[in-house]
Parts: C-alpha cells; sequence; structure tokens
C-alpha cells in the first residue's frame, strides 16, 4: 500500500510512502481521490514523512488535489516535508495557496543516522 | 577548463513509465564512483527523473519509443548526462523552460525543466520538432571528501 488513509475531526490524512513519481503517482492519485470523492474532507493533510523520493509529479499530486478542494471550499495541507520537498513546492509557490510543514531538524537529524544505498 | 573523461555508460530503455525508477536508480549508482553526498545524489536522481519522464510522457504521448541515457564521469568530479530520444520534439523551447509551464495540463506540474535547472549546475536542451529532444544535465561532484 503507497497511501494510508486515514479520516478524523473533519480531516482526511494521505500518508504517502516510497518513492513519488509519474509511475507511482497514477495509484496514489486514485486512492486519494476515492476517499475525497466519498468525504468531502474540510482539510486534507498530505504526509510527506515516509517519502523516501519525489520529483515534480509528486508537485502536481498536490496541485491537483487542491484544485478538487478548491472546487468546494476545503483546505490542503502538505506536512513532513523534507528540504528537497520543500524547495520543489516552493519552486511552484503552493506555499501560498496551501500550509507546507517542513520536517523538525530532530527528525532530520534522525535520519541522518539512516544509511543510504 | 579541460575534462578529463574517465568512465562512461551507456543505456538504452523502452519509454515505458516503470522505468523512471529504474533509470534514475542506474545513474545514481554509477555516479556513486564519484563519491558524492547523499544530497549530490538525489539531486542527480531528481533532474534524470525529470528528463526520462519527460521523454515517456511528451515525447512519445501515444507509442512506444526509445530513450538513450550516456552517463559520463570526469576525473575533476563532473557528471555529464544526456537523455535523448526521438519523439515529437519541443518547438518553442523558451516556452517549455518556463516554470509552470505544460503542454499537458492538469496533474503536470509544469516544473520538470526548472527543477532539473536548479538541481544541477547546467541544462542544455537541443531539439528538433518530429526529430526528438536531447536534454544535457551536468553537475559538479564536490563530494564527501569537502
Ligand atoms: N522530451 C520531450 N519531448 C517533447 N516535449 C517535451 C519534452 N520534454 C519537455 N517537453 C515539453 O516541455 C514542457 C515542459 O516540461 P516540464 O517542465 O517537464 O513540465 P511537465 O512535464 O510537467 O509538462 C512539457 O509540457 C512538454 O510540452
Ligand atoms: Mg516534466
Amino acid at each position: 500500500m503507497p497511501v494510508q488513509l486515514h479520516y478524523e475531526k473533519c480531516r482526511l490524512t494521505a500518508f504517502l510512502s516510497g518513492e513519488i513519481d509519474h509511475h507511482s503517482a497514477a495509484a496514489l492519485r486514485g486512492q486519494i481521490d476515492q476517499s475525497m470523492m466519498k468525504l468531502h474532507p474540510p482539510t486534507l493533510v498530505l504526509d510527506f514523512g515516509e517519502v523516501s523520493f519525489m520529483d515534480s509529479s509528486a508537485v502536481g499530486l498536490v496541485m491537483g488535489r487542491y484544485k478538487q478542494l478548491c472546487a468546494y471550499g476545503g483546505e490542503l495541507e502538505a506536512v513532513n516535508l523534507s528540504p528537497v520537498a520543500y524547495r520543489m513546492m516552493q519552486l511552484s509557490g503552493l506555499q501560498a495557496l496551501a500550509r507546507l510543514k517542513p520536517k523538525t531538524p530532530s527528525e532530520l537529524g534522525a535520519e541522518k543516522e539512516k544509511t543510504y544505498v | 577548463m579541460k575534462h578529463t573523461l574517465i568512465n562512461q555508460v551507456k543505456l538504452e530503455m523502452d519509454s515505458r513509465s516503470v522505468n523512471e525508477g529504474f533509470a534514475r536508480a542506474a545513474v545514481s549508482a554509477f555516479a556513486a564512483q564519484l563519491d558524492p553526498t547523499v544530497e549530490e545524489l538525489t539531486d542527480i536522481k531528481t533532474a534524470v527523473s525529470e528528463a526520462v519522464t519527460n521523454c515517456i510522457v511528451h515525447a512519445y504521448p501515444d507509442t512506444r519509443g526509445k530513450i538513450t541515457l550516456w552517463v559520463r564521469v570526469y576525473g575533476d568530479g563532473l557528471v555529464r548526462i544526456l537523455v535523448k530520444d526521438r519523439g515529437c520534439g519541443i518547438a518553442d523551447i523558451a516556452k517549455a523552460r518556463e516554470p509552470l509551464y505544460s503542454s499537458l495540463g492538469e496533474e503536470r506540474a509544469g516544473l520538470g525543466f526548472a527543477v532539473m535547472e536548479s538541481f544541477m549546475d547546467k541544462l542544455s536542451v537541443r531539439s528538433r520538432a518530429g526529430a526528438g529532444t536531447s536534454v544535457t544535465l551536468e553537475k559538479r561532484i564536490k563530494g564527501r571528501a569537502q
């Protein structure tokens, strides 16, 4: 499962994980949209905490959901963004449309301990 | 400045979206010989993912074509990556490179070229409508030594 969805107190949170590119985005989009259609959440939270890689397809995913939320006045948050993810979201101007929250320094510190291949 | 070529690899793949992940992993594995930092490798993977995705999504929209990757590493830490397709080509390169411009709307952010430009040191695009597109990405690896 590339995305876990959780609905509580008017907030639909999509916990994204793994690599987000054009290839994987289609399935993520399908699952998130299915939930959104059912619930029409006042707030959609996209949680990037477990995302190990993303390219601009992930920004497209965020912008696409933003447009849907706009249609009925919903709000968007993108949280636990890595520095790279944050930089990419800013290139798109999303900071003016959605609430963007980077990972905290302590979360980033813990990540540095991991070994990468 | 003269760059001395120390190693190179050429790959040819079908324009299938499952190859986006393969392409960036392959380039990243090859570039690892320059002892890059994790951040430098992420930049390279992201730029390659953008260039290869463009071949799949834009160059060959309704057909299956070939994508060529040519990675060269140089003695001074330079990595030069050519991503080439023989697809539809780009009529107006300046417009295509504008941030947020996409000919496909909806789910495309129009940020591919902007990301390649900001994550690499140099981006050059050559294209002819109907003949194909060549994207060259360059980055000087400073590496873990610094
Ligand atoms: N290899 C290619 N072949 C044909 N057209 C391309 C290619 N790469 C990019 N383009 C054109 O340039 C535009 C901008 O590309 P990009 O910045 O990656 O944004 P996006 O992929 O989100 O549309 C694309 O919408 C497309 O029209
Ligand atoms: Mg693109």
